[in-house]
């Protein structure tokens, strides 16, 4: 860049808010996760204390021996990754319906895949409760049909935390996935077809490999968020089992202790961001290597 | 063009079903004359009653203020930081601090959001300690969170309308002696106005539907409503928020209608220009 004043006022401006709002706390965050709670405003003790610095690993230490964290971590990651596939199984077929659509139908189709996302996920999250309540719809109608004689238990288990998240996610993944399907070069796929190939075998020696990259990114934009997830498994998950934000939330909120919701959140951002962004890099380097 | 075989175009029937039901039911259950909301009351329903108490019922009503306030100012504040960060992004080339303005700019985009939440609140607390700014939390709190997580898919929405067209007109008009700023509001910012017009749309509902982030930086009696909303139905379902969900339906679609007949009337203006300018070079 030049150094023109005007030039660095635009560039200045939006990165010194990021810095100020977006990475310091980060810092902060990290800062108190080594501190110990106290009975005070703010509740946490100083890390400099008398001129020493003084971290604490305690907040560590518990995170490790008290098994409801790994427990619940664990759990949130298989959490997000069942529903992650889910919405590849979902999702692919969908997206290659409308890439493969012409051009008019592709726009509408495109527009109904996004116009849910428009209106309140809280809302929409609420409407499988209805769903899926002891004298929901969903029970209703099985027992009207003669399916079932008495109601399934499906609010508040495992089953609708997966619905709930295919739901809400779901555009986040057909979106990439048709982009990347959209510019495959169709008479590669005639070639291969015109040559004798199975449509599934041209599916799956063409099309899935040129797609991959398309699945790895719908799938971040999914995964991560999932694994944090508070709305969907407040509103339609278990009791017993919280998953981790969750229990961020409540150590936060109901348990005032700061310090240890800090570094539950420094320990998801080592488990998860920070390898993914690594990832990307090493992706991104290996694709400007290749071009 | 190939047409997509049964089983993708199966897929995609069932997936806009399974996308749509939940909706439908709301609506259709909003109007139902029962506290079972799911047990249709053939005998009394339809019936607005639920649309009467929802109009009467004051907390609501002040959340949905509060919430179309913030939402409103959010926007407004993303749109601005996040085009200046897209023209850094798409414009500025390499400089230093590049992958550091690219990360804090994609990373918003998947952070879970109780750690975004979390990280600010703990920002404004120790603020407060320092610096005395801002003085307890509330609307302001909020409007500033909002703003900061919301820029960064604003800025991604401009970068790539500025990827989609070449710096050539741009870089004629600075030729011509043009002034970088009256480049920026001659040329570029009309290039961009229809991105500009869809983050501001995509920053006010990423806003107004905010619970969790909203939730960390709130005061007391800085309730949004979503907030009002989670903690009604939390303790289960409630057929005032069916009919509140309907309202927000209706409303959502018909702004989507709006924008979309406006933006292909602007397109189609933009191609008829062409075709005259086209015409008059002949």
């Amino acid at each position: 860049m030049s150094g023109s004043p005007g030039k660095r006022i635009v560039a200045g401006v939006p990165s010194l808010w990021l810095l100020v709002l977006f990475a310091i706390p980060f810092l902060i965050v990290l800062k108190i996760s080594f501190s110990e709670v106290r009975l005070a405003m703010p509740p946490y003790s100083p890390l400099l204390e008398n001129g020493r610095l003084q971290p604490h690993l305690s907040n560590y230490a518990f995170l490790f021996t008290d098994p409801l964290y790994v427990r619940s971590l664990l759990y949130s990651l298989k959490v997000a990754a069942v529903s992650t596939l889910l919405c590849i199984l979902i999702g692919y077929p969908m997206a290659y319906a409308i890439a493969r659509s012409g051009a008019t139908a592709r726009n509408a189709l495109l527009m109904m895949i996004v116009l849910p996302f428009w209106t309140s996920f809280l809302l929409r999250v609420y409407a499988w409760m209805g769903l899926l309540k002891n004298d929901g719809v969903v029970n209703n109608v099985l027992m009207y049909l003669g399916l079932i004689h008495r109601p399934l238990v499906l609010l508040n288990t495992d089953f609708a935390v997966y619905i709930g998240i295919v739901y809400s996610y779901l555009p986040f993944m057909i979106l990439p996935l048709y982009a990347n399907l959209e510019k495959h070069d169709v008479t590669l796929l005639e070639a291969a077809a015109d040559l004798g190939a199975h449509p599934f075998a041209v599916f799956r020696r063409i099309t899935l490999p040129l797609s991959l990259p398309g699945i790895a990114a719908g799938s971040l934009l999914v995964f991560i968020p999932a694994v944090g997830e508070y709305i969907i498994p407040s509103l339609l998950g278990r009791s017993d089992q919280l998953m981790i934000g969750r229990v961020l939330s409540d150590e936060f909120f109901e348990n005032r202790d700061w310090p240890v919701a800090s570094a539950v959140a420094i320990l998801m951002l080592l488990l998860l961001v920070v390898p993914i962004m690594l990832l990307q890099r090493v992706e991104r380097r290996t694709l400007e290597a290749a071009k | 063009m190939r047409s997509p075989g049964i089983v993708p175009r199966t897929a995609l029937v069932c997936g806009l079903i399974f996308l749509y039901v939940p909706i439908l039911s709301l609506i259709v259950f909003s109007f139902n004359n029962s506290r079972l909301v799911t047990v249709w009351d053939a005998a009394r329903s339809p019936t607005l009653r639920w649309y009467g108490e929802l109009l009467a019922n004051a907390q609501i009503l002040g959340a949905a203020g509060l919430s179309i306030q913030i939402a409103a100012i959010s926007a407004c504040g993303a749109v601005v930081l996040g085009t200046l960060a897209g023209v850094t992004l798409a414009r500025f080339g390499q400089f230093r601090g590049r992958t550091l303005l690219l990360g804090m700019t994609t990373a918003p985009l998947v952070m879970p959001e109780v750690i975004t939440g979390l990280s600010l609140l703990l920002l404004f607390v120790a603020l407060e300690q320092v610096i005395g700014w801002p003085r307890g939390r509330g609307m302001l709190t909020i409007t500033l969170a909002h703003v900061t997580f919301s820029m960064a898919y604003v800025t991604v929405v401009v970068q790539s309308r500025l990827a989609g067209f070449d710096e050539s007109l741009e870089e004629a008009a600075m030729d011509l002696g043009a002034r970088p700023l009256k480049v920026f509001l001659r040329i570029t910012l009309p290039l961009i106005a229809p991105a500009l017009l869809s983050g501001w749309l995509l920053a006010f509902t990423l806003s107004w539907d905010d619970l969790v982030i909203s939730q960390f930086v709130a005061g007391p009696g800085s309730s949004t409503l979503p907030m009002v909303i989670f903690s009604k139905v939390r303790l289960g379902v409630s057929p005032d928020v069916n009919a509140l969900a309907t309202l927000m339906v209706l409303l959502v679609s018909t702004g989507i209608a709006v924008a979309s007949v406006w933006m292909r009337f602007q397109s189609r203006r933009r191609a008829r220009d062409l075709q005259l300018a086209a015409a008059a070079n002949v």
